[in-house]
């Protein structure tokens, strides 16, 4: 092996290469470098690099620990020491963060090394990674696409090869949805099982960390590294974390798969839609049991969505004064003008659109008919899925409804852009784990684009939704493809 | 402005302390009027029966021991500061 194809390794396979001394975790991080000059200008998934504070890690690294000398990306919203923490928005641009975020803390003990921060939808709020303030991302199967988002940046880096792997914030997909337009592996944990502290808060009770990989395997082994009891995150959950990567390898003999009726939506694109039918197909011959259930409350999930996420991220983005930190506007006259113009140079169109819509529903006299109202319906879904669990071990559904949409397409009507996170959002209202894996492509303008399918899990299951989407995986060869750049780079 | 919710974008912009041009409050009342009527499904939901979740798992009062631990240094809570002198953040006067 060259250096040079380094980068296209999973995580274990770059673990293997590693502890038999083929290469040493210097040589990994220049490869890495490498590769990110030659292919990160077409993409644009980095808003940062720290090479140099990588390279000397690297030389220290012990590459027997269980991440040792694994360099991974960081999603521009949760906090590295000393490193900028933008979440892609102006009003955070020259931040440097201060504390150092508790997954952060625990990637390096098992020995990782964090050297970048990727692009993001500006505080994760977006389905596209175009609501940056920074730059644009592109999709590397289609350089006129869209990553997906919010984490767009990180999903576009891994498939890019310009990531061994990284980290994610998912609020109501931003993991599950860039993952699958790029063509990724990405987990939503369990609410409570991934401490949230050092993450930016958007929505506090939907908010959760979780990884971007190329293998389910390497999935399982950053879940190892971050799960766990944070006693600085009072909503972290005090639960034992089992070796995720434990079940890795079993059949799926004895498994049963609800195939909920309504994710059968209208507008679902026909070319996803044949994928999901194969792969619920390869799922029954693996020997899995195949069972139609019913969600019917699933239909309110972006309504109820809308009014709890704005709500929290109004309540959450008012720290943002232009008076302890971040973007203050000039020459404020009094504090009022401060804070005004602060947060309209400050923020994009889409935070504003939030922050306005979560303080209208939280307002007197409305607080009722919306805030109110959706927190019932939330328990209502979260009842309905807990219900659905009682008989099945994992739900089964395309992880977005559409492949991966063109740049400019749906940026002027921010309700098509929420309808994408049709399928994801549940699980984020439910708390339960959810992944997606790669199971197909779609065939548009000579572009091959990636489809997902996602597994949703039981609350702090993550270990079984892991083991059958391996399974799955292993069946197939869609994890092995790689964009068209790789050829040309 | 003429609007099919009870939404005043001009008016809520300002609780929330955010300046708006006169073009933008316009375009943001079209785009949440639309996300205003997709929300009002949720009208068809029955929830005679349903307490309101504040949260999606079930965790409560969570405490730990009253102890002095680590905490920011003056110097680390200003190092972000936009304005700051003798060790203070620096803001606009706010009583006359």
């Amino acid at each position: 092996m060259t250096d040079k194809d380094l980068p296209a390794l999973s995580i274990a396979d770059l673990q293997s290469v590693l502890r038999r001394r083929e290469v040493s975790p210097r040589e990994v991080i220049d490869a890495l470098q490498a590769r990110i000059e030659a292919v990160d200008p077409e993409i644009g998934a980095y808003l940062s690099l720290d090479i140099e504070a990588a390279g000397k890690e690297a030389e220290k690294s012990n590459v027997d620990l269980p991440l040792g000398g694994v360099p991974l990306a960081i999603k521009d919203i949760i906090n590295v020491m000393g490193q900028p923490c933008t979440c892609a928005s102006k009003i955070l641009q020259n931040y440097r963060a201060t504390y150092e975020a508790t997954v952060i803390r625990k990637l390096r003990a098992a020995g990782a090394i964090p050297f970048g921060k990727t692009n993001l939808d500006e505080f994760a709020m977006g389905s596209s990674t175009e609501n940056s303030a920074m730059k644009v991302t592109r999709n590397p199967w289609d350089l006129s696409r869209v990553p997906g988002g919010s984490s767009g940046g990180s999903a576009a880096a891994v498939a890019a090869d310009t990531a061994f792997g990284a980290l994610g914030s998912d609020t109501g997909g931003s993991i599950r949805q860039p993952a699958a337009l790029s063509g990724v592996v990405g987990v939503k944990p369990t609410y409570g099982r991934v401490s949230r502290f050092g993450l930016v808060a958007f929505a506090s009770s939907l908010d959760q960390v979780g990884p971007l990989t190329k293998t389910v395997r390497d999935a399982a082994l950053i879940m190892n590294a971050i799960a766990g009891h944070d006693s600085q995150d009072s909503t972290s959950l005090d639960e034992p974390v089992p070796d995720h990567t434990a079940r890795l390898g079993e059949d799926l003999s004895g498994v049963r798969l609800g195939l909920p009726k309504e994710y059968l939506i209208e507008g679902i694109d026909s070319q996803v839609k044949a994928a999901i039918d194969a792969a619920v197909k390869q799922m029954s011959s693996l020997g899995a049991e195949i069972v139609e259930i019913s969600l019917p409350t699933t239909e309110y999930a972006i309504a109820v969505y809308y009014i709890v996420a704005t709500a929290e991220a109004s309540a959450n983005l008012a720290r943002f004064d232009g008076v302890r930190y971040g973007y203050r506007a000039e020459n404020p006259k009094d504090v009022l003008d401060l804070y005004g113009r602060t947060r309209e140079e400050g923020f994009g169109p889409e935070v504003k659109r939030r922050i306005i819509l979560g303080t209208y529903v939280l307002s007197s006299g409305y607080y009722d008919a919306y805030y109110l109202r959706a927190q019932k319906v939330r328990e209502l879904i979260r009842q309905d899925l807990t219900r659905a669990f009682e008989n099945v071990d994992a739900l089964i559904s395309p992880t977005s409804p559409v492949p991966a949409f063109k740049l400019g397409e749906r940026v002027a009507d921010p309700l098509q852009m929420y309808l994408a996170d049709v399928f994801t959002i549940a699980a984020n209202l439910a708390g339960i784990c959810g992944i997606t894996v790669p199971c197909g492509f779609a065939d548009m303008d000579g572009h091959r684009l990636p489809i997902g399918l996602q597994l949703l899990g039981k609350t702090f299951d993550e270990a079984r939704i892991l083991q059958i989407a391996h399974a799955y995986e292993q069946s197939t060869d869609w994890h092995k493809a790689r964009p068209p750049l790789t050829a040309a780079a | 402005m003429a609007r099919s919710s009870d939404l005043d974008v001009a008016y809520i912009a300002r609780l929330a302390r955010i300046n708006l041009t006169e073009a933008e409050t316009k375009v943001f009342q079209k785009q949440l009027d639309d996300v205003l009527k997709y929300v009002e499904k949720l009208r068809q939901a029955d929830l005679s029966h349903v307490e309101a979740a504040a949260h999606a798992l079930p965790i409560f009062n969570v405490f730990r021991e009253d102890e002095p631990r680590d905490c920011f240094t003056a110097e680390q809570a200003l190092s972000n500061a936009p304005r700051q002198a003798n060790g203070l953040f620096i803001v606009p006067k706010v009583v006359e």
